[in-house]
């Protein structure tokens, strides 16, 4: 596994992620772990699923981390997002950003995930006890219609 | 021919992940309204797409081999 972003259909463990920006450079490595909730909004979750348009996505992931380099600099970032079937509590994305100081891997951590929600083409079907549905635009904010998700639709959020 | 990928809700409706259109010459904005022609895709507009993996405008002209991913809003993460 030399990609430092990649999709998988096994268990992620956040290591993986982390040893792959370890450097002698780095005085801070942040990671975010994002795991399936049981409860949204009091409705509960049974399992989730994931499906990716996977060549592209891992273009994307590698963009972001290009994009955390272009705004922070002396950045190393690793993303492994799983797809398929996933239970509640399972690892669905690790991110890992090494910086020379803590403040930056914070913000770049931040910026990754928020980002893979814009233009990373991974999508989640949630299974209720009731029925199910594919989620779109998480972040409520934007019609994608006609439009093509740019950079600075992250400087405010 | 041109690739067209469906996923999602966009895959359910069609019951394919992968359909082979004749769109050579069509931008993606006609063969947006081809696929509404032939299948009920009522979610179509919300959906962005993407040109041999990297995303597109809508007069984007398409041809033979091309791939076309429509890629109805994301929820990774």
């Amino acid at each position: 596994m030399d990609k430092k972003v990649w999709l998988t259909k096994e268990p992620i463990d956040p290591n993986d992620c982390i040893e792959k920006v370890v450097r002698n450079e780095a005085g801070a490595v942040n990671t975010f772990i994002g795991t399936v909730r049981e409860f949204t909004k009091g409705k509960r979750t049974l399992f989730l699923e994931y499906q990716s348009y996977v060549p592209m996505a891992e273009k994307k992931l590698a963009q972001i981390a290009d994009e955390i380099k272009t705004k922070w600099g002396n950045t190393d970032t690793a993303i492994a997002h799983r797809i398929g079937r996933l239970e509640i509590t399972d690892i669905a994305v690790v991110i890992a950003v090494s910086t020379p100081h803590r403040a930056d891997a914070f913000e770049a951590s931040r910026y990754a995930i928020e980002r893979i929600k814009e233009i990373v083409p991974i999508w989640k079907k949630e299974h209720w006890e009731d029925g199910t549905k594919w989620l779109g635009d998480q972040k409520e904010n934007k019609s994608y219609a006609k439009n093509m998700p740019s950079e600075e639709d992250m400087d405010h959020d | 021919m041109i690739n067209v990928l469906l996923f999602a809700d966009l895959q359910e409706a069609v019951g394919s992940e992968e359909v082979n259109v004749e769109a050579e010459g069509l931008s993606v904005s006609e063969l947006r309204t081809k696929l509404k022609a032939s299948y009920d895709l009522t979610n179509l507009d919300n959906a962005m797409t993407a040109v041999n993996e990297e995303y597109s405008d809508e007069d984007t002209m398409l041809k033979s081999g091309d791939t076309v991913a429509f890629i109805p809003p994301v929820s990774g993460g």
